[in-house]
């Protein structure tokens, strides 16, 4: 591999050189929310989907491994797959709100307003913050349904 | 797009040669996935998600499947932009990159495709005479 032979020319600096900036975060952020939500939202989505197509044991099953398992005795796989099913689903909900306001920000970065330095880290910081208040708001309006 | 002299095709279409496609399509694609994702997000916040049954009805209600299979598309084809764009900058080595984007593609078409189909299963069980799931 040519690239990796030591030479004496300078290098380009790299990633961790950089202060790192609110900008910074919410565009890997948004790539890496994006990613989830492509690979695991979308197979927990057909899952669910298939799960409701295919009938009430089908579906049954489905909640039993990511939601709650109602047998008396429950399973240690259950056990596991109960805590893991939540915390995904919390993940993507959060993956959901911090990809669709990083979005509305692009969708406004493409106007080619929002590039001056304090308005850039202004709604760079709000949008990460929005995620997470966005995320908490949905789930105590769930556990508030649920009680 | 150009009329003929370098700079104006250089403007037009860029080094790949098909310019602003993959862009747009990501633009459009989240454009719909905001109206879509957010009408299924608002859903499945409202719907009790733990009665059959009833999701079900909600499901096989001509326009909400319409919605579904609309967002399934959009969704697919966004999600196979954003992949592939996370494939050309991470994954090095044409063979490796070539056989990241078939599996890509064979994920992106594979998945739209379960997925309208469940949701066709879904309205079209009733109207065949049979039970969920009976299809």
């Amino acid at each position: 591999m040519a690239g990796n032979e030591p030479s004496a020319r300078p290098r380009s600096p790299h990633l961790q050189v950089y202060k790192w900036t609110p900008a910074m975060a919410v565009s890997i952020l948004h790539r890496a929310s994006g990613d989830g939500l492509a690979i695991v939202g979308a197979c927990m989505f057909l899952w669910w989907l298939g799960a409701l197509a295919a009938g009430p044991d089908a579906y049954a099953a489905f909640l039993a491994c990511v939601w709650h398992d109602p047998s008396p005795e429950v399973g240690i796989v259950h056990q596991i797959t109960n805590i893991v099913g939540k915390v995904v689903l919390v993940g993507l909900t959060w993956a959901f709100f911090q990809h669709l306001f990083s979005g509305l920000r692009h969708f406004v970065l493409d106007t080619g307003a929002g590039y001056e330095l304090k308005t850039n880290k202004l709604w760079s910081i709000a949008v990460i913050t929005a995620g997470v208040l966005a995320t908490a708001a949905t789930w105590l309006y769930i556990m508030a349904g649920a009680l | 797009m150009g009329n003929g002299t370098h700079l104006g095709k250089v403007r037009g279409l860029g080094s790949s040669g098909h310019g602003s496609h993959h862009w747009l399509q990501q633009r459009l694609t989240a454009l719909a996935n905001i109206l879509l994702v957010g009408f299924l997000f608002v859903s499945l916040v409202r719907l009790p998600l733990g009665d059959h049954a009833a999701v079900l009805r909600w499901a096989s209600n001509p326009t909400v499947a319409l919605a579904l299979i609309l967002m399934v598309v959009s969704v697919f084809w966004h999600l196979r932009l954003g992949l592939t764009v996370l494939i050309e900058d991470y994954v090095h080595g044409e063979a490796t990159r070539l056989l990241s984007l078939v599996l890509l593609n064979f994920y992106a078409i594979g998945g739209a495709a379960y997925g309208i189909f469940a949701i066709v299963r879904i309205v079209l069980a009733p109207a065949a005479g049979l039970a969920p799931g009976g299809m």
